[in-house]
């Protein structure tokens, strides 16, 4: 016997109302940032030095451009999904927990859209 | 109704297991600042010469060093241990000894990692 209407069954949403996709959501930003955090940071062992004009003609390069801005966008979507569960699990109260959950998403769009904006002004600004 | 509750975290036996996943979480929200962090830096890049070099300044001064030292050990654990949970949510590498082994192998590796990277900036920097 289930006590789940077929609806409900037929759904699969669970108790959270998103069933799994947070989960798929997790997992598959995780493995695309592996390769992408591993080329990111490998690409900038291996440059000559950081300085201004040495970054800027690496990051004008298409690939580099592109695959930074996946990489930007990615990790802060993971970044979001991970700190999300956190304030789910330790902030007890709604009213804060609203305010958390919301003052985080502001955050990393604001995170991720100021880096990827960055990114496309080094390719394409004056 | 009496439900399972989470273990209690001050009453709970520390071990590998539990530890290892408190210090996924820290590492975690420790990331989630290191990509606004990057994100600040990309955006310093696009500002022009003179923010880039505040903001070198800023990461290379003694608390950013530190700051960078902690987020490639947190980056260097993190990924290991995702992959390490990457594997379990495909059901494999739950016995005992081999959570203990990959649990033990995530966190030398980790500080062996960090140890490279560090000592090769120092080497090359110099």
């Amino acid at each position: 016997m289930t006590l789940r209407s077929p609806l409900g069954r037929v759904l699969g949403l669970g108790s959270a109302k998103d069933g799994t996709g947070h989960w798929w959501a997790q997992r598959l930003s995780a493995i695309a940032l592996v390769p992408l955090s591993l080329w990111f940071l490998g690409s900038l062992a291996f440059l000559p030095g950081l300085d201004y004009l040495t970054l800027r003609a690496w990051l004008s390069f298409p690939v580099s451009g592109l695959l930074t801005v996946l990489l930007v966008t990615v990790a802060s979507y993971h970044s979001y999904l991970g700190t999300r569960v956190v304030v789910e699990d330790y902030v007890h109260t709604a009213g804060m927990k609203l305010l958390c959950l919301v003052s985080l998403r502001f955050l990393y769009v604001l995170a991720g859209g100021a880096g990827v904006f960055a990114v496309l002004r080094v390719d394409f600004g004056p | 109704m009496r439900r399972p509750t989470s273990p209690h975290l001050l009453i709970y036996r520390w071990q590998i297991g539990n530890s290892l996943s408190i210090l996924h979480r820290l590492t975690g929200i420790g990331l989630s600042l290191g990509v606004v962090a990057l994100c600040y830096w990309l955006v310093s890049l696009a500002s022009g010469q003179d923010s880039y070099a505040s903001a070198t300044a800023l990461l290379t001064s003694p608390v950013g060093l530190l700051l960078l030292a902690g987020w490639t050990f947190a980056f260097f654990y993190h990924l290991l241990n995702g992959i390490r949970h990457l594997f379990w949510d495909l059901g494999r590498g739950f016995e005992r000894t081999q959570r203990h082994a990959s649990g033990w192998f995530v966190v030398i590796a980790a500080f062996g990692l960090t140890l490279g990277v560090w000592m090769s900036i120092r080497h090359f920097a110099s």
